[in-house]
């Protein structure tokens, strides 16, 4: 950390300077007492320390630590738009569990959706990894352009996709008819399983290079000589995957994993612009259903009490995360 | 917590994470170039195969990207016609006069996708800054548990809070406001923000905070004129997140502004995708598209080796 900084500091020149200067600032006495300065300088440092985190820890406050507990409170209510909110216990709860089979089914489609996205991501990550590893200029050129669609938003790409797939203007459809191909792309839009792929496609042309830069560096921290001396004992390339280099990996993989877990249970733009929840809310997403809740029928004590399930789910992912990673730092 | 890596390549590894960009960003994560044999034996028959199948891989990648281009420089009848074409027949700026066309609303869009990005950026730094020379220089009582909450941010993201936040910003008299949006979106900049800037701040020796305030500094001008310089390459790193997350934010944009001539660009884009009598102006929303990307791969080009660094040291945290 410090020998970075080093470079643009230089701090060796002026220590000539340095020296006579602390024998003028001792000689001038600065503070009486010298040996008990030392706590009153302390508390005066916290005292700034404090002070400059103190805006940052206030909007944080209000827009973090305040929402996070009013949205426990309002779960426990009936909170409508305008006018008086009324407690009403588990109320919420309940009815999420049992009577709103669309909240359910958002679950269950969010669930499906990170389990088909997160193996492709991984897959196709860690291939583009081993296809651009060779340190050469066409390598750093391949890198640049895996990665470029992961910089632009995630509204722009769905806008983009929306028009590139597009069942008659589109440029999927241009192409694929002048190669002499006729599909009806109608379905990529209105049907769950081909707007599901449709949206998949997407997102992994959007998201895979950022995989990819991730596990590339992973991949780096395979040391060489262990995987030639393996080829020498005649380990077959699915051996060294499998047996050195993913083991080895598994740190890179686990962050690239929740990445994508975390990400995909989020999901919002690609289905709500893309497949607009078609057909009959059967591609409706966890976040868009509590968007649809809250902001659209402005339920937000129920649409609350969902967010709240929701975090409970986050949570769960995170903390196997973190007890993932703190695993092989035992053994 | 961080990636092994081995040395040489290391561009980003946690323990710089901003303090040295590295010379070449994405072209710097490479093993080390000492590998020359195999290379060497790599360039052989596997090499036109290798070549060939990153071509077709740059072509399938870049294929979208370019579409939208295309489709913003075609005429309204071209869009029309069937089949479509991929390349326009002939160039039109039809599409790009429309967007610039007040009418439209996306020229609104755009000024105030410029205010919120340029807010969140402004008001991200300076908070972040400050937060990070608290945290990174100072030791004082709960600062290891006021850092903690700061990074609480980072687990719960601000897409399942929205419900209660809209409550908060009514409560406070800033709901349908670009400056609501600006504190909310720079709220949850701040986490890694302010992580960014703590290790950038603690990365600088103490011997150099010591001599200064020895010569007499205050500590506010060795703030000021000392550390400042020193972590630049941080507050870069903050300023690219804070403005592409904030530019390219759609969810919180769209519950918080209700009011029309608020909309940010991707709200707006979205209002021109639902289309009018159910008809979308491809031209419109390619050229809103191309113009939505255009500050997010400028950054990228441009500012790479930061990008890249903040990438590696947000997956580090």
């Amino acid at each position: 950390m410090t020998e970075t900084l080093s470079t643009p500091v230089t701090p060796s020149p002026d220590t000539s300077r340095r020296a006579s200067s602390r024998v003028r600032s001792t000689s001038r006495g600065r503070r009486p007492g010298g040996a008990a300065g030392p706590s009153l300088r302390e508390r005066r440092l916290s005292r700034t320390g404090l002070l400059a985190v103190t805006p940052a820890l206030l909007l944080t406050a209000v827009f973090f630590v305040v929402p996070v507990a009013l949205m426990a409170w309002m779960s426990l209510h009936r909170w409508p738009l305008l006018g008086r909110s009324t407690f009403i216990g588990l109320d919420n709860y309940v009815r999420a569990f049992t009577a709103d089979d669309t909240f359910l089914r958002s679950i269950g489609f969010t669930l499906i959706y990170t389990v088909v996205i997160t193996p492709i991501l991984f897959v196709a990550g860690l291939a583009l990894a081993f296809f651009v590893r060779r340190p050469s200029r066409a390598s750093t050129f391949f890198r640049t352009i895996f990665f470029t669609p992961y910089v632009i938003g995630f509204a722009a790409a769905s806008f983009l996709w929306l028009w590139f797939t597009d069942p008659s203007a589109g440029s999927v459809n241009a192409i694929l008819t002048s190669l002499g191909t006729e599909v009806d792309q109608t379905s990529w839009f209105v049907e769950q399983w081909p707007a599901l792929i449709n949206v998949i496609v997407m997102v992994t042309w959007k998201v895979v290079g950022f995989q990819m830069i991730l596990l590339l560096g992973g991949l780096n921290s395979v040391p060489e000589d262990v995987l030639e001396a393996a080829q020498i004992d005649g380990a077959g390339w699915w051996r060294r995957l499998t047996g050195i280099i993913l083991p080895l990996m598994k740190p890179t993989i686990i962050l690239v994993l929740v990445f994508s877990i975390s990400g995909s249970l989020l999901a919002f733009e690609q289905f709500f612009l893309i497949t607009k929840g078609r057909p009959d809310n059967e591609t409706v997403t966890a976040v868009y259903w509590i968007y649809n809740v809250s902001f659209t029928k402005f339920e937000l004590g129920y649409g609350a009490a969902l967010s709240v399930i929701m975090l409970v789910l986050l949570l769960i992912v995170a903390a196997a995360q973190i007890r993932l990673l703190r695993g092989p730092k035992n053994d | 917590m961080t990636e092994p890596r081995s040395d040489a390549s290391a561009p980003a590894s946690s323990s710089t994470p901003v303090a040295a960009p590295p010379a070449a960003a994405i072209a710097a994560i490479s093993p080390t170039p000492a590998a020359s044999p195999r290379r060497k034996r790599g360039r052989g028959a596997v090499g036109v195969w290798w070549w060939v199948g990153g071509i077709v891989l740059v072509s399938l990648f870049a294929l979208p990207l370019l579409s939208a281009v295309t489709g913003s420089l075609k005429s309204p009848a071209e869009l029309q016609q069937r089949p479509a074409t991929f390349f326009p027949q002939t160039l039109s700026g039809d599409a790009w006069s429309r967007l610039f066309d007040p009418s439209q609303g996306t020229l609104m869009g755009l000024a105030n996708s410029l205010v919120v990005a340029i807010g969140t950026v402004a008001l991200t730094v300076v908070l972040s800054t400050l937060a990070g020379y608290g945290f990174g220089r100072f030791r004082f009582r709960g600062s290891t548990l006021l850092f903690g909450v700061v990074l609480a941010g980072m687990m719960i993201p601000f897409s399942v809070l929205l419900t209660p936040i809209s409550v908060v910003l009514r409560t406070l008299g800033v709901s349908n406001s670009l400056l609501g949006l600006v504190l909310v979106y720079t709220t949850y900049q701040l986490p890694f923000c302010i992580f960014i800037m703590r290790n950038a701040f603690a990365a600088i020796p103490d011997e150099i905070e010591e001599a200064a305030m020895i010569d007499g500094c205050s500590r506010r001008s060795v703030l000021l004129r000392m550390f400042v310089p020193l972590v630049v390459p941080g507050i870069v790193t903050a300023a690219i997140f804070a403005f592409l997350n904030a530019w390219n934010e759609f969810l919180g944009a769209l519950v918080l502004l209700s009011d029309q001539a608020l909309f940010t660009l991707p709200v707006v884009l979205q209002t021109k995708q639902i289309g009018q009598f159910g008809k979308v102006d491809w031209g419109l929303l390619d050229a809103g598209v191309v113009v939505s990307m255009i500050p997010c791969l400028l950054i990228f080009f441009l500012l790479q080796r930061y990008y890249v660094n903040g990438i590696f040291s947000g997956a580090a945290k």
